[in-house]
């Protein structure tokens, strides 16, 4: 039997879609601090001496090779055995932020890289220390091409989201599952969350373009 | 966690995410090359309808995309799939619509005068594409098929939210049953490390034939760094080249 598609379910939805989209973009909004700030302090340690910048090779390469999932399960459900039990908000942004520091790792790693060799050899030679190189001379020049890349893993970041809704945190797919059990409409609920995903990534996905054309030309 | 529940859940689980993995592979592949070079078409309303594929499907999260066949498509069409299916045809459409994006960039890195040729010597556009556009495509789009794939397998985790037994799902049996979590989860990301260590070994293999193939030589030095291409992927990779 097919059933219909319920208008008054998805107007009855609403008050608990909107709860879900802030948590939803509460823990994006964590997730995107520590990945964009882990993934900076690893990509610095790359450019370390080998004892910094192997383990984090091995670290990164782990945490990027393995589900965020597991690692997210892990966190809420290993890490309270021997440390602080963290809500689901905090688990989940954590876990976020870290899976995706490994890949901002890769776009800062593109980026520095991609800063000439004479603009070291020239902070060396008016002696400016490591640190103020990296802080003056470096850094400003990086971010500039990395801009677009990291805008894309925002996105991304965005449609991990829902995973945190399996350790418990009622963001908007947590919502219409709970709203769909409740009250067995299930199709519009999830049919709504969906399309909000879709509603939200696309004018971003195509803000990132523009910025990309922008920062391109200059 | 005692040899019984490793046999029982882990062992089959890790069977189930294989499976999983290769069947909605295989599918996204297919998938992907359909609609990339759909993307290429002449016409535009091919070429708008293969786009809005593409941006649907990879502006929506896997997660609610699984969750909508589970549980919205059953209920608006009236049959149901087999959870495991669900979740493959689900990854295979996601991770599909990012394929179609690799393909499409490949494709339109292939020398436009190589297409000249083709149109020159009369090709048939069916077979200037198989017989001269896509192998020399090919071994471009393999590495970051590579780093697709392991973004696949990891997506299967997913599936265990829809009942599918695999190896997260075994975990969380194991953790209930024993209330011990450190050693399972520990054990499924060794596992999970293992089987994308194990997609990237085949797939160098894969890249090694591929290059060959078109006469290139293999880089030497390829980190499995992944920078470029993953979930979000698409606008910043071989956007046209």
């Amino acid at each position: 039997m097919n059933s219909k598609w319920n208008w008054d379910a998805v107007w009855d939805f609403m008050p608990f879609f909107w709860d879900g989209l802030i948590l939803t973009l509460q823990a994006l909004a964590w997730g995107t601090v520590l990945a964009f700030s882990l993934g900076l302090v690893w990509a610095i340690a790359l450019r370390g001496p080998r004892w910094i910048a192997w383990p984090v090779i091995g670290v990164t390469e782990f945490i990027r090779n393995t589900p965020l999932l597991i690692q997210l399960f892990f966190l809420f459900y290993v890490v309270p055995e021997w440390g602080p039990t963290l809500s689901a908000l905090v688990a989940g942004s954590i876990g976020l932020g870290l899976h995706y520091s490994t890949y901002t790792m890769e776009v800062y790693r593109a980026g520095i890289d991609g800063v000439p060799v004479g603009q070291w050899e020239a902070a060396r030679a008016l002696s400016m220390s490591t640190p103020h190189t990296w802080k003056a001379v470096i850094l400003p020049q990086a971010f500039r091409r990395t801009v677009p890349a990291l805008g894309n893993y925002v996105i991304a970041m965005l449609k991990e989201t829902p995973l945190i809704s399996t350790i418990g945190l009622v963001e908007m797919l947590g919502a219409a599952r709970a709203y769909g059990v409740q009250t067995f409409n299930f199709m519009e609920p999830i049919t709504v969350v969906g399309v909000a995903f879709i509603v939200i990534a696309y004018p971003a996905s195509l803000l990132i373009r523009v910025l990309e054309r922008r920062l391109a030309t200059y | 966690m005692s040899w019984g529940l490793f046999e029982n859940w882990i062992l089959p689980g890790l069977w189930v995410t294989v499976q999983a993995t290769v069947f909605s592979a295989l599918l996204a592949l297919v998938v992907s090359f359909v609609v990339g070079t759909l993307r290429t078409s002449r016409l535009w309303i091919v070429r708008f309808l293969s786009g809005a594929y593409f941006e649907i499907f990879r502006g929506a999260s896997a997660l609610v995309v699984i969750f909508w066949f589970a549980y919205a498509f059953p209920l608006l069409f009236g049959w149901q799939l087999v959870p495991l299916w669900a979740g493959v045809l689900a990854l295979a459409l996601t991770y599909g619509a990012y394929g179609s994006e690799i393909v499409r960039g490949s494709l339109a890195a292939v020398p436009e005068a190589q297409r000249e040729a083709g149109i020159a010597l009369s090709f048939t556009p069916m077979q200037r594409l198989r017989r001269i556009e896509i192998p020399q495509a090919w071994p471009e789009m393999v590495p970051p098929f590579n780093n697709l794939a392991i973004e696949l397998l990891k997506g299967t985790s997913l599936i265990s939210v829809i009942a599918v037994a695999d190896l997260a799902f075994a975990g969380n049996v194991i953790r209930l049953s024993t209330n011990e979590s450190a050693p399972v989860y520990t054990l499924l990301l060794v596992l999970y490390f293992l089987l994308a260590f194990s997609i990237t070994r085949g797939m160098r293999v894969v890249e090694r034939h591929a290059k060959r193939g078109v006469g290139k030589l293999p880089e030497k030095k390829s980190r499995s760094g992944q920078g470029d291409v993953a979930p979000a992927g698409g606008s910043t990779n071989g956007g046209g080249a």
